[in-house]
């Protein structure tokens, strides 16, 4: 046995309200460079729907993940190594960016700079990859909320999955968000993918990164990933991909789409396993076995032998503590309401989801029966296939009985609260009938339903012991560009030595107060100044003169910063 | 022998070789970063997927035939039994299939680099250079191996450009035997010459990464952060934090 700690996620599908704030402050915080336009490390997906990339979960089409061979070992479902070298020069199954969007800007300039005319002047769009005029046809979130659907949900690879009849009706059945980040997987496809060795997964805490370095731009991982959560930057030539927010993480802080979650629906902590395990639970015969076999991987945090053994692994025993205080553990293992994305790709991800009851409590509600009813629920998932049968082939590829069993725990829990709610007697009947207590009911609807910060994302800091060696290992991220945005180092786009990552903000910062490209080069734009630092050039008018105190009636209040200095007309609030 | 000779045939080559080696070091510790292949599939997969193996395949076999040809004594050949007419004829036959491989492939990318707009707008002033002398290098190689091995009665270059070659890797330089040689053969020495000057500061580092350990190492990579950037010394004013108790231990005991 062999313990290592892995820092997961599960969301809480429920009370997803799809507002795409996850997506947006990601983007901000780590894909608003060149070269990642297109690039979504989290983005929230209405289902039925077919995702982004269009289509992704069709893995005949994109070989992604790994396939079980007869003989009952694991390849990668895209080639193994052998078959991966041969197809080095050119790529069979890279996604082109068209099969994700072309991403765009618009010409704001002109909105300005237009001549005086008779027509209101139109920021036209233009392609940030050719410069060009170009018509908007697709992007990250086409089909949000079904937009468009009638037409492009029928080839939502688990629809096709479903019988035809299915297809037909489900506009009027049911629909639910999906927000999906990278898995973090036990078992790595992409990793396994990679000819250069440059992915790999921190023993620490499980997080799959690309060493920047290391990367050779080979491409194999974006095919080799089922979810297709890594990216190439077609700037740098290098994959990138979400990384659990690391330096969030490092010091005990959530990620950036978990933070700024506005429905609370997304809890992280740690989950102990067993790495000799994975492989074996990866490789079961039967699909529907996959569910169970990955949970048999997990370790009881709070059995003594389990600790002696993780202790021995050198894991410290506040990162155990934080392993039993885990909501991952808990909505898992104790309650058993959290279900894995996809797991016939075998990859054993690790962002779980508790699936939504919602889809089922609507049909109940709209046909005017009471959708609090324990009995009447219970009835409704049993009878409502259609949902059911689609949350299955997200979750448990295609097994309707898990899904049924966690559906069922919700519904109990919406039922013996409302009982309690209403000040009536507690009800255990309901609670027994899932195979639950009433007490543990309700600790697992102050979990889902109130639970504060500290109980939502329980994050070990990382040592100081560690720090030094933690930091700044090579991650996705240190870059773009180079040692700054505007400066390409000598071999065109992103060139030279290594920059940490404190200096490299520090660059893009000061390189992102002048330039907002591509239709107004040398503007100021204050949008993107935070305030600190020197003011962006242009925005207060120049001095009368040099040497001229600014107030000469009171020398000794500017005292020796007044006069000639060299840095400029800058008040004094903003020196301090 | 002119002093041009010499200039051209000694200190060239060894000029080259040293830009080469000290190139590719230097680059390979100060930009790890840009060390890629820069590939634009993401831009056009339906050229590439035919030109992109074409041209690297045949570059392959290219490269195979010229260790062949320079590095092996035509003693050496003919003492396991491979005559001078069987060599003439292997070589040309198979070098002119690897030539229409690398050229065709070639070819086939040019043309995609120059009329694809993403793909055009995403090459450099480098790529645009290095792709003057590779195409320089492989048209003059082309053009001899056509003009007297092809047409012609055939030159023995293993009497005179292969022996120069080993000459200059056994730092005995004999630049005698590179006068009397074919034009077109003294102009494919040169271009490759240059190219391989050139070679370190372009996107032709990606030949360095071929992924031979890929066969070898287990699929799942585990990284901590001791193996990672921590081991190596930071630079001066970029070391990490620490308090000031192991800062000064540090700067004693180190």
């Amino acid at each position: 046995m062999k313990v290592m700690a892995q820092m997961s996620m599960v969301m809480n599908l429920d009370k997803c309200i799809g507002c795409h704030t996850c997506s947006v402050t990601c983007k901000q915080a780590w894909t608003n460079r060149t070269g990642v336009e297109y690039v979504w490390f989290n983005n929230v997906e209405t289902r039925p729907g077919i995702g982004y990339p269009r289509g992704y979960e069709d893995q005949e089409r994109w070989q992604g993940g790994w396939e079980r061979t007869k003989r009952g070992r694991l390849k990668l479902k895209a080639g193994g190594r052998i078959s991966k070298i041969s197809k080095i020069f050119s790529n069979p199954k890279l996604p082109e960016i068209y099969d994700y969007y072309e991403p765009w800007t618009y010409e704001y300039d002109m909105l300005l700079n237009a001549p005086a005319g008779d027509h209101t002047p139109v920021a036209k769009p233009k392609s940030l990859i050719t410069g060009d005029d170009m018509s908007i046809s697709w992007s990250a979130n086409w089909d949000d909320n079904l937009g468009g659907s009638t037409e492009t949900a029928a080839s939502d690879p688990v629809l096709q999955h479903m019988s035809e009849h299915v297809a037909m009706e489900f506009e009027q059945t049911f629909m639910f968000y999906l927000p999906r980040i990278c898995e973090h997987c036990l078992n790595p496809s992409c990793v396994a993918s990679c000819p250069s060795g440059a992915m790999y997964k921190r023993v620490e805490d499980g997080i799959v990164l690309v060493d920047q370095d290391a990367c050779r731009g080979w491409r194999m991982c974006v095919t080799g990933c089922p979810y297709k959560k890594v990216y190439f930057n077609h700037k740098t030539g290098k994959a990138e991909k979400c990384t659990l927010c690391y330096p969030r993480i490092e010091v005990g802080l959530p990620t950036v789409c978990s933070e700024t979650c506005v429905g609370r629906l997304r809890y992280l902590g740690l989950v102990l396993y067993d790495a000799d395990r994975v492989a074996a639970a990866a490789s079961v015969e039967n699909e529907h076995d996959l569910l169970e076999s990955q949970r048999s991987v997990f370790l009881d945090p709070h059995d003594p032998a389990i600790i002696a053994a993780a202790r021995a692994e050198g894991i410290p025993d506040d990162w155990i503590d934080a392993a039993q205080q885990s909501p991952i553990w808990r909505l898992i293992q104790q309650y058993r309401v959290a279900l894995p994305l996809h797991p016939e790709y075998r990859t054993m991800p690790m962002v779980w989801y508790i699936p939504p009851l919602s889809p089922v409590v609507d049909v109940v509600a709209d046909s005017g029966a009471d959708g609090e009813d324990a009995r009447t629920l219970f009835a409704a998932i049993d009878r409502l296939r259609i949902p059911v049968e689609y949350l299955a082939g997200l979750f448990t590829a295609g097994d309707v009985q898990p899904v049924q069993a966690t559906l069922r725990k919700l519904a109990a829990m919406r039922s013996y609260m409302r009982d309690i709610n209403l000040g009536d007697e507690r009800n255990e009947s309901i609670a027994a009938s899932v195979g639950m207590t009433g007490a543990e009911i309700e600790e697992m609807y102050r979990l889902l339903a109130i639970a504060k910060y500290e109980e939502r994302y329980v994050i070990p800091t990382a040592h100081v012991e560690q720090a030094e060696a933690l930091e700044e290992i090579a991650c996705s991220l240190d870059y773009d560009g180079g040692p700054g945005m505007g400066g390409a180092g000598p071999f065109g786009s992103s060139s030279g030595p290594q920059v940490p990552v404190a200096v490299e903000n520090f660059h893009v910062l000061q390189s992102r107060q002048t330039a907002d490209r591509p239709s107004t080069p040398g503007r100021v734009n204050l949008l993107n100044w935070d305030g600190l630092g020197d003011p962006p050039e242009g925005l207060f008018p120049p001095r009368s003169g040099p040497g001229t105190p600014e107030a000469p009636g009171n020398p000794a209040a500017s005292g020796s910063t007044s006069g000639s200095g060299p840095s400029g007309p800058r008040s004094p609030e903003s020196s301090s | 022998m002119t002093p041009l000779d010499i200039l051209l045939w000694v200190a060239f080559p060894y000029a080259a070789a040293a830009v080469f080696i000290v190139g590719h070091i230097w680059r390979y510790r100060y930009d790890k970063f840009g060390w890629t292949t820069r590939s634009s599939q993401v831009y056009e997969n339906r050229l590439l997927r035919i030109g992109s193996p074409a041209f690297h395949l045949g570059i392959l076999f290219v490269l195979i035939g010229h260790a062949v040809g320079l590095l092996v004594p035509a003693e050496w050949l003919e003492a396991i039994g491979i005559s001078h007419e069987i060599y003439h004829i292997g070589a040309t036959v198979l070098g002119t299939a690897a030539a229409v491989l690398t050229i065709g492939g070639l070819a086939i990318l040019i043309y995609r680099r120059r009329t694809t707009g993403p793909v055009f707008l995403a090459t450099t002033r480098m790529d645009k250079t290095m792709y003057v002398f590779l195409g320089a290098t492989i048209a003059f190689g082309t053009a001899a191996t056509v003009l007297y091995q092809v047409f012609g009665a055939g030159y023995e270059y293993r009497g005179t450009v292969g022996p120069w070659t080993r000459s200059l890797i056994l730092f005995q330089p004999q630049p005698e035997l590179m006068t009397e040689v074919p034009l077109a053969f003294q102009l494919h020495v040169l271009a490759a010459t240059a190219l391989f000057a050139l070679w370190p500061f372009t996107r032709l580092v990606h030949v360095f990464s071929a992924p031979v350990g890929y066969l070898f190492r287990p699929y799942i990579v585990y990284r901590s952060g001791d193996g990672g950037r921590a081991a190596r010394p930071a630079r001066r004013g970029w070391e990490p934090m620490a308090p000031p108790e192991q800062r000064s231990r540090s700067r004693v005991g180190r």
